[in-house]
């Protein structure tokens, strides 16, 4: 961690940093030189490669902490570092693992030999290593610029991978993603901009030791954090989020959801505790849970409104985006500073259970789409029968992220409430708890659309290879057991925290965000359930069916706040106002 | 007022001009303009903080000359791929004889 001494010398094994880098660029390179039909070799080449880098990070990462590369010898202001300390090894671990399923799940789908689609297939395998080589960049990258730039090659290879099918609507979506996250970017190197004219040096630890209480640090600060949460699309700057996520084929969909958001989520996690720790961040941390409340609220009502089983997921996306907030003021010590301690190392742990999971679902919804030729969610009654291991995954993704034990988002969520209670913060303890049900109740509802029996025989359109499924499948069954995990050796965790999530406790507090999910199912969402045939369903709902009503209209109102969000204008005046807020509460809590 | 107090002012001036441009115009293509005069109020900026010379009082600090050359370039890839993925929208939508080619970013009409 950085409170040590700065550590401005290259250490053993720091070479396995520039070649986690190194290794997907030259599959990149690669692919480009030799033809393009063995674009697929290249990176089934490359990716075994790049997981045995990540593995070898994450031991020799345990031992010595952090890694440290300087490039060209050159020590930092002049020169640029990279470290990897415990975060970085973990995040750099999931995202060779969610890399590596992704490629099986889709090695069916793009094949270079397809006459037809050839060019997407080349695009899909470049853009995927260029962003395994970007998020790289990132969870290593030791100085501001260096991660401004990784920031942008990330979003110059996610921006075509939301576009791959090159339809009319994907390639507005795409072009909205580009021009929302490019304002993002700008705002983001404004605030480097002032930062290097504050204090002579972007080098992260160089500035964890200078930065001071001064009004352009507050400035700063708020221009870096708002240009990231564009790009992470933390509500209201959500616009781009679901039609570019819902547009893009399965696969692409799983990188973008899974592991792109997260890039700016962990530039952010750098900028606060290990940039701004000498400042009091404490009134900024509550704005930025608010927003991810907001987020949650927003985010699964306007997921239970969804037709399509895509946009679902995509919106559930928004609501998870917003979970991953709720860790910044759960951070915060008696003085209001962020501290690298055990809320931070849950936030951690939920995005790697969250990209793990949301990837398997999203790839599972791919196969139910291929399988059925479409994805109406009232359209899915029988789906479990027909596509046994697709639902498996899908329900074992939902469940991992419902916070079932001993799923990472469990042992998060565990971690969290410790902290809530230990700093005296209840209302997140409220938020969590509803939080948790939300995300029950969207997976409830596909779940009890999906084991639904039909009336007459599924055919499908189209079987797809085991081997895809299977990649889902066990992605999921990964974010399932993220728990089991022996987290101490990276990540800043007590202990004693996984014994107690197994509890009788744990088991009340489950069952209670079930019923909470199933009700919020059966209230908020407008469509016909299920078991809506049944007389004796019909007798049970009837006294409900006024309130239920009343739910539906509020929610209605909901999506439409949300479609007024999701206009360039707003999201605009929003992020202004943002600017200014953060600006403003930073200023007064110090 | 001292040159580098100017060029600060015009800094601010232009990533005002850009952030005014880049959220009210409608139009793709005059949102890649206004990002591109926001974008160059930052260079401008880390120009004047290399004139500064915040680090050890060096006359003129080489480092935000390299930062802001390494930000051009990623600019201007920014800025081919946007007008790239602008054509290409204006394409598909000649094709399809939709007259939306004309018509600002609207929502996706699936719901998104």
């Amino acid at each position: 961690m950085p409170s040590s001494a700065p550590a401005l010398a290259t250490t053993a094994s720091g070479l396995l940093l520039v070649l986690s880098i190194i290794v997907p660029v030259g599959g990149v390179l690669l692919a480009f030189v030799l033809d393009d039909r063995h674009v697929r070799q290249i990176a089934f080449a490359v990716i075994p490669l790049g997981l045995a880098i990540a593995g070898a990070v994450v031991v020799t990462s345990a031992q010595t902490s952090p890694l440290v590369y300087l490039l060209g010898a050159w020590p930092p202001p002049l020169g640029v570092a990279l470290r990897a300390d415990g975060l970085s090894a973990v995040m750099l671990a999931m995202t060779a693992v969610v890399i590596c399923a992704v490629a099986v799940f889709a090695a069916p789908v793009f094949r270079p030999r397809a006459a037809d689609a050839r060019r997407t297939s080349f695009a899909f395998w470049i853009l995927l290593l260029a962003i395994w080589a970007a998020l790289n960049i990132i969870f290593v990258g030791g100085d501001l610029f260096t991660l401004y730039v990784a920031l942008e090659l990330l979003t110059f290879a996610a921006v075509p991978m939301a576009s791959l099918e090159g339809r009319a609507e994907t390639v507005q979506a795409a072009l909205r993603y580009l021009l929302f996250a490019l304002l993002g970017s700008v705002l983001y190197l404004l605030g480097t901009a002032l930062l290097y004219g504050l204090y002579g040096t972007l080098d992260i630890m160089l500035l964890s030791h200078r930065v001071r209480a001064e009004p352009g640090v507050y400035v700063a600060a708020a221009l870096m954090t708002t240009g990231l949460l564009a790009k992470t699309a933390l509500f209201p700057l959500h616009l781009w989020l679901p039609p570019a996520h819902a547009g893009a084929p399965a696969a692409a969909s799983a990188i973008l959801s899974g592991l792109v958001v997260k890039g700016s989520f962990f530039i952010l996690l750098r900028l606060w505790f290990n940039v701004l720790p000498g400042l009091s961040g404490f009134a900024a941390a509550q704005l930025l849970a608010a927003l991810g409340a907001g987020a949650i609220v927003v985010g699964s009502v306007v997921a239970l409104r969804q037709e399509r089983l895509k946009l679902l997921v995509a919106y559930s996306t928004l609501a998870q985006i917003g979970y991953l907030f709720l860790m910044f003021p759960l951070a915060a010590n008696a003085s209001g500073r962020l501290e690298s301690g055990s809320a931070l190392a849950a936030g951690v742990l939920q995005a790697i259970s969250h990209a793990t999971a949301k990837a398997a679902m999203f790839l599972a919804v791919g196969s139910i789409y291929a399988g059925l030729g479409h994805d109406r969610i009232t359209g899915l009654s029988g789906v479990a029968r027909a596509l046994p291991i697709s639902v498996l995954a899908f329900a074992i993704g939902g469940f991992a992220l419902m916070g079932v034990q001993p799923g990472g988002a469990a042992l998060a969520k565990e971690l969290w409430l410790q902290e809530a209670a230990s700093t005296g913060q209840w209302w997140w303890v409220v938020v969590l708890q509803v939080g948790a049900m939300f995300t029950t109740a969207y997976v409830v509802l596909v779940l009890a659309h999906a084991l639904a029996p039909s009336d007459q025989r599924i055919s499908l359109v189209r079987t797809s290879p085991p081997g895809r499924d299977l990649a889902a499948l066990a992605l999921a069954t990964c974010s399932l057991l993220l728990g089991l995990v022996p987290w101490e050796a990276c990540l800043p965790i007590p202990p004693d925290v996984t014994a107690k999530s197994f509890g009788i406790d744990a088991l009340a507090e489950l069952l209670l965000s079930v019923l909470g999910g199933a009700a919020l199912a059966i209230l908020f969402s407008p469509w016909a359930h299920p078991p809506n045939s049944s007389d004796a369903w019909k007798q049970l709902t009837r006294p409900i069916e006024p309130l239920r009503r009343t739910c539906v209209e509020l929610c209605s109102l909901v999506e439409r706040g949300d479609g007024v969000l999701r206009q360039w204008s707003t999201a605009g005046i929003c992020l202004l106002l943002l600017v200014l807020t953060l600006a403003a509460l930073t200023y007064s809590a110090n | 007022m001292s040159a580098v107090t100017v060029f600060g002012l015009c800094a601010a001036a232009a990533v005002g001009l850009g952030l005014y441009g880049l959220i009210t115009h409608p139009q793709p293509l005059r949102k890649i303009v206004a990002f591109n005069v926001l974008g160059n109020g930052v260079f401008l900026l880390f120009g004047v903080v290399g004139q500064r010379g915040a680090a050890a009082g060096v006359g003129n600090d080489p480092v935000p000359q390299a930062l802001v050359i390494t930000g051009i370039v990623v600019a201007f890839s920014a800025t081919a791929l946007a007008i790239a993925l602008l054509l290409r929208w204006f394409n598909i939508a000649a094709t399809t004889a939709d007259d939306r080619a004309t018509e600002h970013l609207r929502s996706d009409p699936s719901g998104g």
